[in-house]
């Protein structure tokens, strides 16, 4: 293997991602094109810079090289579309081809101002409206987090060239949807702004609780679900909603290491050696959100993170103050109604009036309908159940929840909690 | 060469799974995990996949007007395939050796489970000069 980049520089070049992108998309104005310039960039810097040593200025060096893959680029498709129109016209093609080489490109980008505006302005392209949540997803990583198609298929465990053709087809919508490239009109903002949070979050749970598969976690994408979301944060210092996705992001992140057992299995709150939290980044977490509800501007995001908070600051299972838990539920749910607040909720109302009161409040959730068939509330059932000593019940429950779940660490783990209770049981 | 590994399993077979002991269920849940990490390994992996447990299990047939009409009541004895690896082996021999291996994966007690694996070769591409 060549030489590889150490850790200091990949953060810059992948910080530099979305400013390089920008001042691309500026010059040349095809977003698409630009898109692809800025990863061939990146990739030759990863490259060459181990090889060469950093350049004096790594910014002007990856928007040089950017450009003349779009000089290149634009020179191809004028050739082609001459070629096109000679034969369909069979006209002399009279303009000159542009050439941009003779501009000095790098020092002609804008000041550190617009690379930040450049920033913001890429995650609402990349997380717009048009697109599906994994379109979003594999563009935003792609665009703003400066990851290679291949380091995001590896993410997702789905091949290179699947990978490729979502992004390209992803950035087709963008194209046809039309959207110029510059934030959106004022009255838009406050509603993108809230998609793209979305879509971080969601970056967040898939790496925090893989989907798909049997690994459990996927580090990767829940630290770089962070780092973007440091980056809107700094931006957007008084957004308290930006605030409290990374303090949401932050306090659950900070149990990573807890959360899964030499084999990957899964172990849950209740159960975690708590000594292995990652004590900085709860203090961090909690210093944002307790500097941002008194703000006034109240949100889910700021919610979840003080119920994370509340969590985290105890010491042990039994220490956790459920009330205040369920307080703050109390409040997300008049903010949400969203069926897997209501079903948080139902925990932790059995948690402080016991598991008859919870399983009294699934009961509403089942008239509810949205959450019928999913593992979730089968898990919650069971174990509310359990708690309430049905243990029959709460063996039939966890093996139907073993059966929906398409998470292996997380069957495996209700799997063994139904024979725990059985062998309890003969 | 490529070699595809089935696994077969039917409802009634998940609904017993689901009441081994504990132990049993530890010891072949680690097993399966550290034969993958072998494969993987030694460089023959190439996918492996476990699928859901059959009662989400549907047969999808388009209808006259091309739109799907699913079927998805089976009898509980019917074949499901509950999983797969797709190896790259030198022979077919290695991969009915791996097919073995799979098949001996410990069951109630910690005895060998023997069961079924399908195997077959993954048809390649078509070779350059035909491209």
């Amino acid at each position: 293997m060549t030489a590889r980049l150490d850790a200091a520089a990949e953060r810059l070049l992948r910080d530099l991602a979305p400013q390089v992108l920008g001042a691309v998309v500026r010059r040349f104005g095809d977003f698409a094109a630009a898109e692809d310039a800025v990863q061939e960039a990146l990739i030759a810097a990863a490259t060459q810079w181990p090889k060469e040593g950093l350049p004096d200025n790594p910014r002007g060096w990856l928007v040089q090289v950017a450009a003349r893959r779009m000089t290149d680029h634009i020179r191809s498709e004028s050739a082609r579309r001459r070629r096109e129109a000679a034969a369909a016209t069979d006209v002399e093609w009279t303009a000159p081809a542009p050439d941009h080489e003779s501009l000095n490109l790098a020092s002609s980008f804008g000041a550190s101002a617009r690379a930040d505006d450049d920033t913001l302005v890429l995650l609402f392209m990349c997380c717009h409206p048009a697109l599906t949540p994994s379109s979003a997803i594999a563009l935003t990583l792609r665009a703003v987090g400066g990851l290679t198609t291949a380091q995001i298929a590896n993410a997702f465990f789905v091949p290179e060239a699947t990978m490729a053709q979502r992004i390209s087809r992803a950035k087709q919508t963008i194209r046809s949807s039309g959207v110029p490239f510059g934030l959106p009109a004022r009255h838009e903002r406050g509603e993108r702004l809230r998609t793209v949070l979305h879509v971080l979050y969601l970056i967040f749970n898939e790496g925090y609780t893989s989907s798909v598969g049997s690994n459990l976690l996927r580090p990767e994408l829940s630290r770089e679900a962070i780092r973007l979301t440091r980056v809107v944060h700094a931006l957007l210092s008084d957004d308290t909603e930006v605030a409290g996705l990374l303090a949401l992001m932050l306090l659950t992140d900070a149990r990573r290491a807890a959360r899964s057992g030499p084999d990957g299995e899964l172990i849950p709150l209740t159960k975690q050696d708590r000594a292995q939290w990652d004590r900085n980044q709860i203090a961090e977490g909690i210093a944002l959100i307790s500097a941002t509800l008194p703000k006034g501007s109240i949100g889910e995001y700021q919610l979840q993170a003080a119920i994370a908070a509340v969590h985290d600051e105890a010491s042990s299972a039994e220490k956790t103050d459920w009330p205040q838990i369920l307080a703050l539920y109390g409040v997300l749910r008049r903010l949400s109604d969203n069926p897997m607040v209501m079903l948080n909720h139902a925990i932790a109302t059995a948690m402080v009036h016991g598991p008859l009161a919870g399983l009294e409040l699934l009961r509403a959730l089942d008239a509810d309908g949205r959450l019928t068939g999913h593992h979730r509330v089968d898990a919650v059932r069971a174990h509310l159940m359990e708690l309430a000593g049905d243990r029959a019940s709460a063996i039939a429950h966890y093996k139907k929840a073993a059966g929906r779940t398409t998470n292996i660490a997380e069957r495996d783990y209700l799997l063994m909690q139904a024979a725990r209770l059985g062998e309890r049981e003969a | 060469m490529k070699y595809m590994l089935m696994m077969g399993g039917t409802k009634a077979g998940w609904d017993t799974f689901t009441a081994w002991p504990k132990q049993d269920l530890q010891a072949h849940i680690g097993f399966m995990k550290s034969f993958n990490k072998e494969l993987s390994a030694s460089g023959e992996l190439v996918a492996a996949e476990g699928l859901a447990v059959p009662a989400q299990a549907r047969v999808v047939r388009a209808g006259k007007d091309g739109l799907p009409i699913t079927d998805g009541v089976f009898p509980e004895a019917k074949e499901f395939l509950a999983g797969y690896w797709i190896v790259d082996v030198d022979s077919p021999e290695r991969a009915y050796a791996i097919a073995a291996r799979a098949s001996a994966a410990p069951g109630p007690g910690g005895a060998p489970m023997n069961m079924p694996i399908e195997v077959r070769q993954v048809m390649s591409g078509p070779p350059d000069e035909l491209l």
